[in-house]
């Protein structure tokens, strides 16, 4: 059957429609849990094990808020392989390279299914050579919030590292030894996961704030350590000092700029790598130039964002993850620097949600279509190198939204005919910035009259292909394989594209 | 007529592949101090396949030839076979290696019926400084490049953020430029990082009468066409006095309060053209 991107799903599975379809949908929820009796303190996860009586075929779901530094999501592996407990099903919101105990638990089949919303490192290459013997189901942010509190995805037992607990059973991640500031994509697993324990190395008397309560916390795990905060650096915090990165992000903010976004007022998202801090950049010295006040920045937060809030150039920031120390940091301080859960920030059924309020955003992609159709999920082999995260989500819900890149990588064209998965729709992406001209949405008819007298280089998408294929001529085709491992599941629960094992030609 | 003219590795394929994208008026395609001697072949082969099979070349080529006294020199202006340069950059020019290049260069054109070679001649060492008003006349020259790392080397003095130690060199070069109607183009500033440094440089070097400079990393274009454009006020005061001259059809009227004559009429012409040629208009 295919999808409405002429992509072929199995007939099991809801196709996709378009990323409106949700209006034609109710939300719908399960209630969120009772806690049935006073929270208890374990000192050892195998207590945990045993209190909760995990067992085969069950469903365990972490956060990935310490990123690369998580020790806890590691520490259940190893138990789960002591016990060789099979069957199991993970969905933590991210997997990192550093969670390589999770691969051994994948090649013995105690790790049989997966959700999650991002996922690189050997985690992501087993996978990706068809060692899953179930299948790999990833989600947005936001999506993961709709599919936990749907009932969809549910959790028999969230493991939710947290780097302060009280007495109470309340949880928070702006301080402790391991502090990581918000713990948005944490929420839905506390709210809706049948038990629910925190794992923290810092227990305090009271938090006088907290982003978890303990109504719904079943059990505190003490441990000696629940990571290395410094893991979460999610990679740079320097703007790019490429020539063709820097580019792109010159002509990204004089092109904000024409289209008047960069206003008294305005709302941005951008990604964390060192190409969106060079947009970053350029964006505060034009807010400085002209004296304009923002009303507010969200995502994951960066330095670059903590220093337009202390300075004055935005009001608030949105924060569901911490990128980096500064953030923590300033989360803890800053009264203006606020928390979302991934449903405040971008479930399709929330009321009210961030992404909607956004007026654009810049993110990246590993390939684009003639349509505009993105994929952040796999290389052009079918390798798995990322994930939405909250790509679809915004990308849906800001008022323009805008995808940079090189128009090659590595020798490798970024636009393709047709990408080899597809992330984020075409109709909700709008303008693609490259370091050779832009192309804009033909549906976007609004943005392409503004720019009409313009002196910006706008081409159509099969212009800027052609002109790729100058450069390094017509790439071969690439073999797929006939196995699906999995689907991209888009925020509203369709359908947007399978994942395939990558071919065998291509396995190393 | 250039602000920006970028030097760019003969060597480096990822550059060369995007030569055409950055905001430089020109490209330096250098085959002299960036490539290491074990490379030059590979370097000129590079160059040479890049002009062959590129559709959209830089608006202005430029290529920086080794010294005509190197084993290399046959080779590297045989590119001008490709009949994509604009100029040659000329090495440690003086008046000897003018007497070569000129040379070279005749013979070449005659045999392979290629039009006049126009150079751009470096300026970088004493003997340079000395006979850079002949160098200027020279009817195949159109600019003046001064190259403040060999001449610096050479006189043993150290380069400072405020250059005082490059006036009198700037000084020579601008008037031997001026008094021959051609371009004084400024020395790259040589720190990639120092954006205020790189600031203060193309502004010194612009009030002594530099009209252009070179960048040795795309990120030093913006400041340098910024510094060396015509500012909007300058354009509209140009504007303004050439449109007064039409009305008034005389050579010496007034114009916001102030005396306009022939010089200051020839000076608002060539901004004019300036801000044409730079898109500013």
């Amino acid at each position: 059957m295919l999808n409405a991107l002429g992509r072929d799903i199995p007939s099991h599975l809801k196709p996709f429609v378009n990323s409106d379809d949700y209006k034609n949908h109710k939300r719908r929820l399960i209630s969120k849990k009772i806690k049935q009796s006073k929270t208890v303190f374990l000192s050892s996860y195998k207590e945990a094990f045993d209190m909760f009586n995990i067992k085969d075929n069950q469903t365990l779901s972490f956060h990935h808020h310490l990123r690369n530094g998580d020790l806890v999501i590691r520490e259940v592996c190893k138990l789960i392989k002591e016990k060789n407990i099979k069957g199991l099903h993970f969905a933590p919101s991210s997997i990192f390279p550093s969670y390589t105990e999770m691969i051994d638990l994948i090649m013995n089949e105690n790790i049989t299914n997966i959700h999650t919303n991002y996922l690189n490192g050997g985690v992501a290459k087993v996978i990706s050579q068809g060692h899953l013997v179930g299948q790999l189901i990833m989600n947005t942010h936001g999506g993961r919030a709709r599919v936990i509190e749907s009932g969809d995805l549910g959790i028999d037992v969230a493991f939710i590292a947290c780097p302060s607990v009280d007495k109470f059973g309340n949880g928070s991640g702006a301080i402790g030894k391991n502090a990581c500031g918000s713990l948005g994509y944490a929420i839905p697993d506390l709210e809706y996961a049948k038990k629910v324990v925190l794992v923290t190395d810092h227990l305090v008397e009271e938090l006088k704030e907290y982003q978890l309560s303990s109504e719904y916390v079943d059990a505190v795990l003490v441990v000696d350590s629940i990571g290395d905060a410094k893991g979460i650096v999610s990679g740079t915090t320097e703007i790019t000092k490429d020539p063709i990165g820097l580019k792109i992000a010159k002509d990204c903010s004089i092109l904000l700029d024409k289209l008047g976004l960069i206003k008294e007022g305005f709302s941005m998202q951008t990604g964390a790598g060192k190409t969106s801090l060079a947009v970053v950049s350029y964006v505060e010295k034009i807010m400085k130039e002209r004296n304009i006040v923002g009303r507010f920045a969200s995502g994951g937060i960066t330095k670059a964002y903590v220093d337009m809030l202390e300075g004055g150039l935005f009001k608030k920031l949105y924060d569901v993850q911490c990128f980096d120390l500064d953030a923590v940091k300033s989360f803890n301080k800053n009264t203006n620097h606020l928390p979302m859960s991934s449903s405040e920030y971008g479930n399709p059924f929330e009321k009210d949600i961030i992404a909607n309020d956004l007026d654009f955003v810049v993110l990246g992609a590993t390939e684009i279509d003639l349509d505009f159709n993105v994929n952040v999920t796999t290389d052009i082999l079918g390798n798995l190198i990322g994930g939405s995260g909250g790509h679809s989500d915004i990308a849906h819900g800001a008022d323009v939204t805008i995808v940079i890149s090189p128009l090659i990588k590595s020798r490798i064209p970024i636009i393709k005919e047709n990408v080899t998965a597809i992330t984020t729709p075409g109709q909700d992406v709008d303008i693609f910035i490259t370091e050779r001209g832009i192309a804009i949405n033909p549906m976007r008819k609004d943005l392409i009259h503004k720019l009409k007298d313009s002196n910006i280089n706008i081409f159509t998408m099969e212009e800027l292909l052609n002109k790729t294929h100058s450069i390094t001529g017509i790439p071969a085709k690439i073999k797929k394989d006939d196995r699906i491992i999995g689907h991209i599941e888009y925020r509203d629960g369709t359908v947007i594209d399978v994942l395939r094992k990558v071919h065998d030609d291509y396995i190393r | 007529m250039f602000r920006s003219l970028l030097f760019i590795p003969g060597n480096n394929p990822s550059m060369l592949q995007n030569a055409d994208i950055f905001m430089s008026d020109g490209i330096i395609f250098d085959l002299e101090d960036a490539v290491n001697i074990n490379e030059k072949d590979n370097a000129r082969n590079l160059v040479e396949t890049y002009f062959f099979t590129t559709k959209d070349l830089p608006k202005n080529i430029i290529l920086r030839i080794n010294p005509v006294n190197s084993l290399f020199i046959e080779d590297d202006l045989k590119l001008l076979l490709s009949r994509k340069i604009d100029y040659i950059l000329l090495p440690k020019a003086n008046m000897l290696s003018m007497y070569v290049i000129d040379k070279m260069l005749s013979s070449l054109e005659e045999k392979n019926n290629l039009k006049v070679t126009k150079l751009i001649c470096l300026i970088e060492e004493a003997k340079g400084i000395a006979e850079v008003d002949e160098i200027a006349k020279h009817p195949r020259v159109e600019a003046l490049l001064l190259g403040a790392e060999d001449l610096t080397n050479e006189l043993e003095i150290e380069r400072t953020t405020v250059g005082n130690e490059l006036l009198y060199a700037r000084s020579k070069v601008v008037y031997a430029a001026a008094a021959n109607q051609i371009l004084a183009i400024d020395t790259p500033f040589t720190d990639i990082t120092d954006q205020e440094g790189l600031e203060y440089d193309c502004s010194n070097a612009k009030s002594l009468g530099m009209k252009a400079k070179t960048a040795i990393h795309p990120s030093q274009l913006e400041t340098i066409n910024q510094i060396f454009s015509p500012t909007k006020k300058m354009i509209h005061w140009a504007q303004g006095v050439i449109q007064t001259y039409e009305k008034v059809g005389k050579g010496v009227f007034q114009y916001q309060g102030k005396m306009v004559d022939k010089p200051v009429i020839e000076k608002a012409k060539k901004l004019i053209e300036k801000a044409k040629i730079f898109d500013l208009l």
